[in-house]
């Protein structure tokens, strides 16, 4: 690994005693350990970076007479499979985050929301978790964790939708305000946190705002679990320091012949070679919730955006009119312009409803279409239209 | 003491009670915003976002039907972004929806056509989604046309079916493009729990959920020189139809409804009302000999409480949903279905007409009547009872085609026999009417007085709760119903499937201890039932309430057992209630249905 990436071992790291740091952080007071969060900068490691502390405050101030901890496990971004190694690798962390987090919030009853297609690491989980029950018992710690499997729809891992789905209903994004802070599962208080995020909460607890800090930018702190992928000698999941430059990264990951790199997935930003020197990754540049996907020299942007596309007309909830409708007009969109039943003007028309996506869609899911679309329609508009 | 919430709407103040949406504060200050999705009847959605506004500050656009007003917000109605987002919006809406609006059925009545109109959205330039969709038209029905292509995901429909009605036999199925309003198992409509109450019909804002029509059938009848045209008109017809035609609501038309009808050419305008006094009698009986039954022959199987019939909705909502109480509900026919077989018997021996010659044509507020009169056991008179049903709405359409111009009309009566009725009959078409109407009579057989109640205004079960409850003590019987003296009749009114199911709940589990309830599928009763003008609200539906006891004030019987045609028609033919032939021709059976 080159100088210019900084490659962390924290969230895999096994030299640590999750319950040891549970048990100590169990004795500290709540407000302060709410301000340590804060303090570290840690921001949501899903995608929509909003950061955790302020997130563990309003649902600590909400009042309720039950509250509710939800481990985002529902990994649906193409391009990201960062969270199944980590809840394979080191499930007692997540499970300990959400222990802490439950304590810190008032909530006795956790559930980890689990994709539908890891299905298969349940019994495993399942093991985990008796094993915390265990050791919660002896901390007398009163929390219970319980898995919830979803059904496949991408839009599940919307933090509303994902409510929704656990509470038997279609997982569709509700209206916000309010927020799940406030009023989420079965309308009370609810902190809902991706995997990696309840981890980073754990390892603040155990080495400290400070040191977290220590790493990253200062809008950007810490490190951050990435899943490597596309044309890549050496795909696969890394943790590394957050901020770094995209040319580093390339030269790190990249195969000789990397022209692109769709930052965030389907839902993120696609940036050209011309633009690598120039991009950070993190929350001052692109952020990411962890996919990085490279594309070199062989590959069709004009397959790669309609491959979204097609991805994002499925996943789509349908219930807003310019997710639903405006997928498919942006998919049936390019193609016409493919096979010029359609002047190469219609791509101007297709940005501007892109726009009116991003800002007048229900959910994150059809605001962020914008992003890949007009990020690989302007860089690579010659692709799209021969 | 509520708290109040200081914002701007386009740069001018405005005070809005904490909880107001954005679209609250807008409309307070005089802005218009456009919705589709919203409507005053249901849970928010926020789902079209037709409504979206900009706020000040803030990255994206919000649902005004949404989102609370809060402090110092600052908000655009109609910027430029809100502006390019909405014509946006619009048009992706427009490219999924088959517009072939001038051969639509709501040409002209389509809530998107007046947003395409008043954004001129002409430019057309997103691709026809239409072509890519295998659409089909779901005509199985007797009661509601679904047309998915016209369908526009705005959910009105499945919320008033969930919400209000608790039958949810339509609901959102599949995800993204492939997203659509459906049915258990995609089976068609006919096959399904629906009650065919038709508020789907009275909220979709576009063509894709309108009523079967028989316009052209009942014209053809007209027009047939071999055939005997008569017409019955429901009680909640009288008081809404003029909103399609001129009129504002709550506008009383019974004269005029009927010169139009004359005009139209039926051979014979009755009504309906004349049918529903002859119910109180017929149920009114059935209710004091299941009393009996149960108290003075001590007999366990006398179902009680006893409900209502009238409404072919809430019948159907039992039959699937809760067929173990089937026996507690009246074997009355419905007024309508009184009639339809009483016409082709009494009435054509009366008037010494061939009744196969004679077409039956009703009109309703409702379009659960058109399954009614479809069901096989509707036959007694040896023909089908009632041919046709047209909803309110039909009838106005007909009174258009014909070129009548209703406002000018001149007012007439009902034709004879079987076109007397009561004010106890009209006010059937609000909720807690038909209580209302049993409780005048058969207080009245029972002690031989009227009801305490000033003017018979019997105001504990009228108005808009969901579930209303009232008991009357009855004091001083005369001889026959010597077992009642002392007994408080316990009565109870649900209007809206909802409430219907709450009460039946009640019932099934034992804590209700009802002796009558009377059960209306639609909110507000018949009047705002699903046949009715659209829009519906619930001003609306109050306007139409206050009309319906204006209308009662105004007859000269108020009573249904002092209706001299009631008195003449058990004299000459039926004989008593519950006779011999009032089994045959007023009475009927249920079927226990599937739950899905």
């Amino acid at each position: 690994m080159s100088e210019k990436i900084k490659k962390v071992d924290n969230i895999f790291s096994k030299d640590c005693n999750c319950k040891d740091i549970l048990a100590k952080t169990l004795k500290k007071d709540k407000d302060s350990f709410i301000q340590e969060l804060i303090d570290s900068g840690l921001k949501g490691r899903g995608g929509a970076g909003f950061p955790t502390g302020l997130k563990w405050k309003f649902a600590k101030m909400a009042e309720g007479d039950e509250k509710f901890v939800i481990c985002n496990a529902d990994e649906g971004e193409p391009g990201t499979f960062k969270d199944r190694v980590i809840l394979q690798e080191v499930p007692q962390k997540v499970l300990g985050g959400m222990a802490l987090c439950g304590h810190i919030i008032g909530a006795k009853k956790g559930f980890i929301y689990l994709r539908g297609e890891y299905a298969w690491m349940k019994q495993d989980l399942q093991k985990a978790i008796d094993e915390m029950h265990d050791a919660f018992k002896t901390m007398k710690l009163d929390f219970f964790i319980d898995i919830r499997m979803g059904s496949g729809a991408y839009v599940c891992g919307e933090e509303t939708a994902l409510i929704e789905s656990m509470e038997g209903k279609r997982g569709e994004p509700r209206n916000k305000p309010p927020f799940p802070a406030s009023i989420g599962f079965r309308g009370k208080p609810t902190v809902v946190n991706n995997v990696e995020t309840l981890v980073y909460t754990l390892m603040i607890a155990h080495i400290g705002a400070p040191e977290f800090k220590s790493l990253g930018t200062a809008d950007s702190a810490g490190s951050k679990v990435f899943s490597i992928s596309g044309d890549t000698p050496i795909p696969g999941v890394y943790e590394l320091e957050l901020g770094m430059k995209l040319s580093d990264f390339v030269e790190e990951f990249g195969d000789g012949d990397t022209k692109a790199v769709q930052v965030g997935g389907a839902s993120g930003f696609c940036v050209p070679r011309r633009k690598f020197n120039d991009t950070v990754i993190g929350f001052e540049g692109i952020p990411t919730g962890g996919s990085m996907m490279l594309f070199n020299s062989h590959r069709s942007m004009y397959n790669v955006l309609h491959n979204y596309l097609d991805f994002f007309v499925e996943e789509s909830c349908g219930q807003c009119t310019p997710c639903r409708v405006g997928c498919q007009q942006l998919l049936k969109g390019i193609e016409a312009v493919k096979s010029k039943e359609r002047d190469s003007s219609y791509l101007n028309e297709l940005i501007k409803l892109s726009e009116t996506m991003h800002t007048a869609s229900k959910c994150g899911l059809g605001q962020s279409v914008a992003n890949s679309f007009n990020s690989i329609v302007e860089e690579f508009t010659e692709e799209i239209m021969y | 003491m509520t708290k109040m919430i200081n914002l701007k709407i386009n740069d001018i103040p405005v005070t809005v009670e904490e909880g107001a949406t954005i679209l609250d504060a807008a409309k307070k200050a005089n802005f218009k915003v456009p919705t589709l999705c919203n409507h005053s009847d249901l849970c928010v959605a926020g789902n079209c976002r037709v409504c979206v506004v900009e706020q000040v500050g803030a990255r994206n656009l919000q649902a005004s039907c949404a989102v609370p007003a809060a402090e110092g917000m600052e908000i655009l109605t109609s910027s430029a972004k809100v502006r390019r987002a909405r014509k946006n919006i619009i048009e992706l809406l427009l490219s999924e929806h088959r517009t072939d609006c001038t051969k639509c059925y709501k040409n002209g009545k389509c809530e998107l056509q007046d947003l395409a109109t008043e954004y001129a959205v002409g430019d057309n330039i997103y691709i026809d989604l239409v072509p890519f969709n295998d659409y089909s038209v779901d005509l199985s029905s007797p009661s509601i046309m679904k047309d998915d292509s016209k369908c526009i995901r705005c959910q009105r429909c499945v919320r008033t079916c969930a919400e209000m009605q608790q039958v949810a036999a339509i609901a959102v199925a599949n995800k993204g493009s492939e997203q659509k309003i459906s049915t258990f198992f995609d089976k068609p409509m006919a096959n399904v729990v629906c009650t065919n109450c038709g508020q789907c019909i009275i909220r979709c804002p576009t063509g894709a959920l309108v009523e079967r029509n028989s316009i052209d059938e009942v014209f053809d009848a007209i027009y047939d020189p071999d055939k005997h045209v008569v017409v019955q008109t429901a009680p909640a017809v009288r008081i809404a139809l003029g909103e399609d035609l001129d009129f504002e609501p709550g506008e009383r038309v019974t004269g005029k409804l009927v010169t139009s009808l004359k005009l139209l050419g039926f051979d014979s305008v009755l009504d309906t009302d004349f049918t529903a006094d002859l119910t109180i009698m017929e149920e009114g009986t059935e209710l004091l000999t299941r009393l009996k039954k149960a108290l003075v022959d001590g007999d366990k199987d006398v179902a009680l409480p006893m409900t209502t019939s009238c409404s072919p909705g809430w019948i159907k909502f039992i039959e699937h949903k809760f067929p173990q109480l089937l026996s507690n509900v009246s074997t009355c026919k419905s007024p309508q279905q009184m009639f339809g077989a009483l016409a082709k018997t009494y009435y054509a021996q009366k008037r010494n007409i061939d009744p196969s010659k004679i077409v039956s044509v009703s009109i309703m507020p409702c379009t659960a009547k058109k399954y009614e009169a479809n069901r096989p056991e509707m036959r007694d008179s040896g023909y089908k009872d009632v041919d046709y049903v047209l909803t309110t709405r039909e009838l106005a359409r007909m009174i258009k085609q014909a070129g009548i111009d209703f406002k000018s009309l001149e007012d007439n009566n009902y034709d004879s026999i079987m076109g007397v009725s009561t004010g106890a009959a009209v006010i059937f078409g609000a909720t807690g009417g038909v209580m209302e109407a049993a409780i005048r009579t058969a207080y009245e057989i029972v002690t031989g007085k009227e009801v305490p109640f000033k003017n018979l205004n019997i105001t504990p079960v009228r108005g808009m709760e969901g579930v209303k409850e009232a008991s009357v003590k009855i004091e001083g019987c005369v001889e026959d119903w010597k077992f009642l003296e002392g007994v408080e009749l316990k009565v109870a009114i649900a209007h809206g499937l909802v409430n219907a199911n709450n009460v039946l709940q009640a019932v099934k589990n034992g804590k209700a201890d009802y002796h009558f309830i009377e059960i209306m599928a639609c909110p507000g009763g018949c009047l705002g039932g699903g046949g009715q003008p659209i829009p519906t609200s619930l001003e609306i539906r109050n306007k139409r309430t206050a009309a319906i006891y204006e209308e009662d004030m105004n007859m000269p019987f108020r009573k249904s057992h002092e209706n001299p045609e009631i008195k003449l028609i058990y004299e000459d033919f039926l004989g008593e209630p519950l006779g011999h032939k009032s089994h045959e021709l007023l009475h009927t059976h249920y079927t226990e249905r599937e739950a899905y």
